[in-house]
């Protein structure tokens, strides 16, 4: 069960799967009409003339969300071998998971303090 | 591995992907049905018997529409966004055990692609390469809306992705194990996780909603303000493999739910069943009832509740939802410890 070989069938069903999309992108690619005018190549803007491209700034809330998904995930992933090894470790291990959370707990109220979770302004 | 275990995998895996691709294709049906019945409509009529041959003739139309690529989008970032999206989708359910094991002759068939040791967190790390397959196609069609739609969908699904893993941890506490195998065999009968763990089941639950991109958090692909999200440069089949993983994805989280919380393939009064066989038969119907019956759940959800804001959907998600799921994981162990 935790032989590197048990992981074949995973590979296989990952070959399925992009040999499935890559027949049916080519499939509809050829099938299609190409009837090519410049207009029609243009990207859409709800008919007006299209301003500048979509390449520019957007708002750092984004990124502030991405930037704390990925401490905040990180420590998510540290609590899995304690679950997983849970009833073995008992209440010494449940308190030292819980100085963790303590941890972690205080960095999401200190983000949340900071104002980086507010979306309305 | 052998040859002949090669080769029953091989079909397996083949079996399970017609049978996700049927699954989806039908939900699109079910889902216009679905929205038909609540709205007092008729829905899909015309082709075949009741429309049932509607999914069939959506899937055709699709591979004979014209392939539109702008101009000045990154070319190959294009094409690869909904091919990533459907790839993610379609291998996401490679660790779902969908019942126990059928005899075929003298050969025990497993009814799981792959019984790894790491189920949950292969399941975890494939839905995080999801996002990507929406980021990537959304950027790179070089439209405002599409950029928006997709920053829109990549921040909400990676912040609900946070409150998922911890909901999760509450059951692998319980199990103490990361195989999902192992954790259905756990709750024989009526022995289900839901009823230890009904809060980390609406938290899950929740946040299965917005990895989906499903109403009432579908902001993804709100018209009202972005046209239609992510997609709106996209034709062709790959228009459809993006509405196409949406469903796949939809399928797929029904059937983790009804894995990890609702007992799998197990029912009270199965282990009464002597033919394996016949067991096996009643296990994978006891299986897809319980997904269809998430499936339906979702779509009813779709069509009753109204959209939520932005804002709201990033407060539930990161107020709400993330400090809910510590105080459940922090409750579990300390009343497993007490009972124990």
């Amino acid at each position: 069960m935790n032989q590197p070989s048990s992981y074949i069938p995973i590979l296989i069903q990952i070959a399925v799967a992009v040999g499935f999309v890559t027949i049916a992108l080519g499939l509809s690619h050829l099938l299609g009409p190409k009837r090519k005018t410049t207009n029609k190549d243009e990207n859409f803007e709800c008919g007006i003339e299209i301003q500048g491209d979509a390449r520019f700034p957007v708002s750092v809330k984004y990124f502030l969300s991405a930037i704390l998904f990925v401490l905040f995930d990180v420590e998510v992933i540290f609590f899995y071998p304690y679950a997983v090894n849970f009833k073995e470790m008992g209440w010494e291990g449940f308190l030292a998971v819980s100085t963790f959370i303590g941890f972690f707990l205080a960095g999401f109220i200190y983000v949340w303090k900071k104002g980086a979770l507010e979306w309305e302004k | 591995m052998d040859a002949a275990l090669l080769i029953e995998k091989s079909v397996f895996v083949l079996i399970l992907t017609a049978i996700t691709l049927g699954m989806a294709a039908y939900m699109t049906y079910g889902e216009r049905k679905i929205a038909a019945f609540f709205q007092d409509r008729i829905g899909p009529d015309r082709a075949g018997p009741f429309g049932v041959l509607q999914p069939l003739a959506d899937a055709g139309k699709l591979f004979f529409k014209e392939e539109l690529i702008p101009k000045n989008s990154e070319r190959w970032m294009f094409i690869l966004g909904p091919g990533l999206a459907m790839v993610t989708a379609c291998i996401t359910s490679a660790v779902i055990p969908w019942g126990d094991t059928l005899p075929i002759g003298d050969r025990l068939v497993s009814l799981q692609v792959a019984d790894i040791n790491i189920g949950v967190l292969y399941i975890v790390g494939i839905v995080s390469i999801g996002v990507y397959g929406i980021m990537i196609g959304g950027w790179a069609s070089n439209n405002k809306y599409s950029l928006f739609g997709a920053i829109r969908a990549s921040a909400q699904m990676i912040s609900y992705e946070l409150s998922m893993g911890l909901a999760l941890i509450a059951v692998i506490m319980m199990s103490g194990t990361l195989s999902l195998k192992e954790i259905v065999e756990q709750q024989q009968g009526l022995n289900w996780n839901i009823w230890y763990q009904p809060l980390g089941f609406i938290i899950f639950f929740t946040c299965a909603l917005a990895e989906c991109n499903r109403a009432p958090f579908d902001m993804a692909e709100c018209e009202t303000e972005l046209i239609g999200g992510y997609n709106v440069e996209y034709s062709s089949m790959k228009l459809g493999f993006y509405l196409f993983a949406e469903y796949i994805n939809m399928f797929v989280s029904s059937a983790l739910m009804a894995t990890v919380y609702l007992g799998g393939y197990n029912f009270p009064g199965l282990d009464l069943i002597a033919n394996p066989t016949l067991l096996a038969v009643a296990q994978i119907a006891v299986m897809f009832a319980k997904v269809i019956f998430f499936i339906f759940v979702f779509m009813w959800i779709r069509w009753t509740l109204p959209r939520f804001r932005y804002d709201q959907l990033m407060h539930l998600g990161w107020k709400g939802l993330i400090p809910l799921a510590i105080v459940n994981m922090l409750l579990t162990g300390a009343v497993m410890l007490f009972l124990a």
